[in-house]
């Protein structure tokens, strides 16, 4: 077992899901509730990670984060070091490519929040901030369970754009995924074999969880 | 201390409006009027969820807009209970954490006196903790009541409140709403299109049309002198007819086909000429003609059973009477139908009473 590789990748999907929900659940919202020209492409441009290729997905990241494209240079400039083969590189790609799962269980989860429980909340004398916490976030929860633990485990699983963007630098961009890959090439089924089997039970019992949740969820609906 | 609410709202689009209402501490006016009349626009502009083109809406010394000096109170700052039609209770919350959340101020205790309190007026008591989802729609009505009331509001909106539940429940909520208001000093408004339930619970009826404020009376004097020809058609009568002013301004008379007929007190202004009238179904008597004894001033016409249809308890005449070149509708109890044998084809003799002949003004 890699422990190391476990370390980083647990600290790697702590980071994402720390990032992501807030953007999740500000684009999610706002997606659901806004109607204007040109959100269908927005929609499809956070839905791409989904059906792109990791590896073209890493490509073009890759591509970005190196000094001579505008992103990397800048990097390089503010800090001094370079995107590519780094923790905040993979951290920010990681970002990139987990954008559908923090996005689309919140937005259809305030889909279902019929729009004039809010006004109701307002009658109700409740200002726009409290209407969110008291009224639409304790019923888009179940969404918001949903985004963080998809999120969490698909970073946690993630392979090919980790491996373009970072490499397998120990202890840097070596993830668990990246580790199990390295132990084959070296014939150490053992070890593996172990890594693989905890990376199914935390891949099953979060799903379990993400389907258990979507039941209790249908249970609150508005009559 | 209540205030009396005084709304002028003004509007092209997306619905039009043109209205001036105002309603008394404790009154409770029904806006009456087709579906997308702009009866549900007027409380949303109440409640501050729309904002008119042009407008004021005052409840005592609050200005709650006034588009003159660009003012326009959130629905937070306003203290409007509303009924939603289809209530929108929370539905993560229980009965009772529906009104606290709607209560400002006051210890968590308190709150909680006043949510059993509430709850008890409106026959709740003993569903505190229950969830929406496990509340009849009659309940979850009355938790809508109860939390419309819990803000202790200035203003009580009800929004078509009886529409989403089945008859019996709707009368019986009818009835507790109607004990209820004995105990609320505040303006209520209550929105409808069902002309029984505006005429069952309102003090003032307001007929809308295209968001334009048509009539505005008690509902005595709606139903029995409507303003014009289109308000009588909004409130479902079709007893209306074209007759001539004549005899002198003391003693009207009224030249309705062949027939004159003599009305009452109210057509001595009225000005010689072409003109409108209605006669509301209470004011025409109907009789077999072996029956009948008719003086000069009883207004009798003779007509034939065009269509009689029974509707449950009630049945529906359409009478022809050939004098007037004329057809009266009305509706008469089904058992004296029965009793007085009248069917399609029989004859029978109508007189129109003096005080029901009514003048319309035009249009």
């Amino acid at each position: 077992m890699d422990w190391t590789a476990l370390r980083l990748s647990l600290e790697l999907a702590a980071w994402t899901t720390a990032i992501l929900l807030p953007i999740g659940i500000i684009l999610g919202r706002w997606l659901a509730h806004r109607r204007f020209r040109g959100r269908g492409f927005i929609e499809a441009l956070i839905a791409l990670p989904l059906v792109l290729p990791p590896t073209v997905l890493g490509f073009y990241l890759l591509s970005a984060f190196s000094g001579e494209a505008p992103l990397g240079a800048l990097w390089q400039q503010l800090t001094g070091g370079s995107l590519n083969f780094s923790f905040t590189g993979i951290l920010l790609a990681s970002i990139i490519f987990n954008l559908p799962f923090a996005v689309q269980p919140v937005q259809r989860a305030f889909e279902t929040v019929p729009a004039g429980l809010r006004e109701a909340a307002w009658c109700c004398g409740l200002s726009d901030w409290r209407t969110f916490l008291r009224v639409e976030l304790p019923l888009v929860w179940p969404g918001v369970i949903s985004a963080f633990v998809l999120t969490f485990v698909h970073t946690i699983g993630e392979f090919g754009v980790v491996l373009m963007v970072g490499g397998a630098i120990d202890g840097e961009t070596r993830t668990i995924a990246i580790a199990i890959y390295d132990r084959v090439q070296a014939f150490d089924d053992e070890a593996a074999g172990a890594m693989s089997l905890l990376l199914l039970t935390v891949s099953f019992v979060a799903i379990g969880l993400v389907y258990g949740l979507a039941g209790r969820g249908s249970a609150l609906r508005v009559r | 201390m209540s205030a009396e609410l005084d709304l002028l709202l003004e509007a092209r689009r997306p619905i039009p409006l043109d209205i001036r209402l105002r309603v008394a501490p404790g009154e409770l006016v029904a806006l009456v009027g087709p579906s997308g009349s702009g009866k549900s626009t007027i409380l949303r502009c109440i409640a501050g969820l729309h904002r008119p083109d042009k407008g004021s809406i005052r409840i005592g010394q609050e200005q709650w807009l006034d588009t003159g000096t660009n003012r326009m109170c959130p629905p937070q700052q306003r203290r409007v209970g509303i009924v939603f039609q289809d209530y929108l209770l929370f539905p993560h919350l229980t009965a009772r954490q529906n009104l606290t959340l709607a209560m400002t101020g006051g210890t968590a205790a308190e709150q909680r006196q006043r949510s059993d309190q509430l709850l008890e007026q409106v026959h709740l008591t003993g569903l505190a903790e229950r969830y929406p989802a496990q509340l009849s729609g009659g309940q979850q009505q009355r938790v809508a009541v109860a939390r419309a009331l819990a803000r202790d509001p200035s203003v009580l909106l009800l929004d078509e409140p009886f529409s989403a539940v089945d008859r019996s429940t709707r009368t019986r909520l009818q009835r507790e709403l109607a004990l209820l208001r004995r105990s609320i000093d505040i303006p209520m408004v209550l929105v409808t299109h069902d002309l029984e339930e505006a005429r069952a619970m309102a003090d003032r009826i307001c007929v809308i049309q295209a968001g334009c404020g048509l009539q505005d009376a008690d509902p005595e004097t709606l139903f029995r002198r409507p303003r014009t020809a289109r308000v009588a058609r909004l409130l479902g009568s079709y007893n209306i007819f074209r007759g001539e002013r004549g005899g002198s301004a003391n003693t009207p008379e009224l030249q309705w086909g062949s027939v004159r007929l003599r009305p009452g007190k109210e057509w001595r202004d009225q000005p010689a000429g072409s003109v409108e009238w209605f006669i509301p179904e209470s004011d025409i008597v109907l009789q077999r003609p072996e029956a009948t004894k008719t003086g000069p001033d009883d207004n009798g016409i003779q007509g034939c059973i065009q269509e009689c249809v029974s509707l449950g308890n009630r049945t529906s005449l359409r009478v022809v009477c050939p004098d007037a070149n004329a057809t009266l509708s009305l509706d008469v109890p089904h058992h004296r139908a029965r009793r007085q044998r009248l069917t399609t084809g029989e004859i029978v003799w109508l007189r129109l009473l003096q005080d029901g002949i009514h003048p319309l003004q035009p249009e």
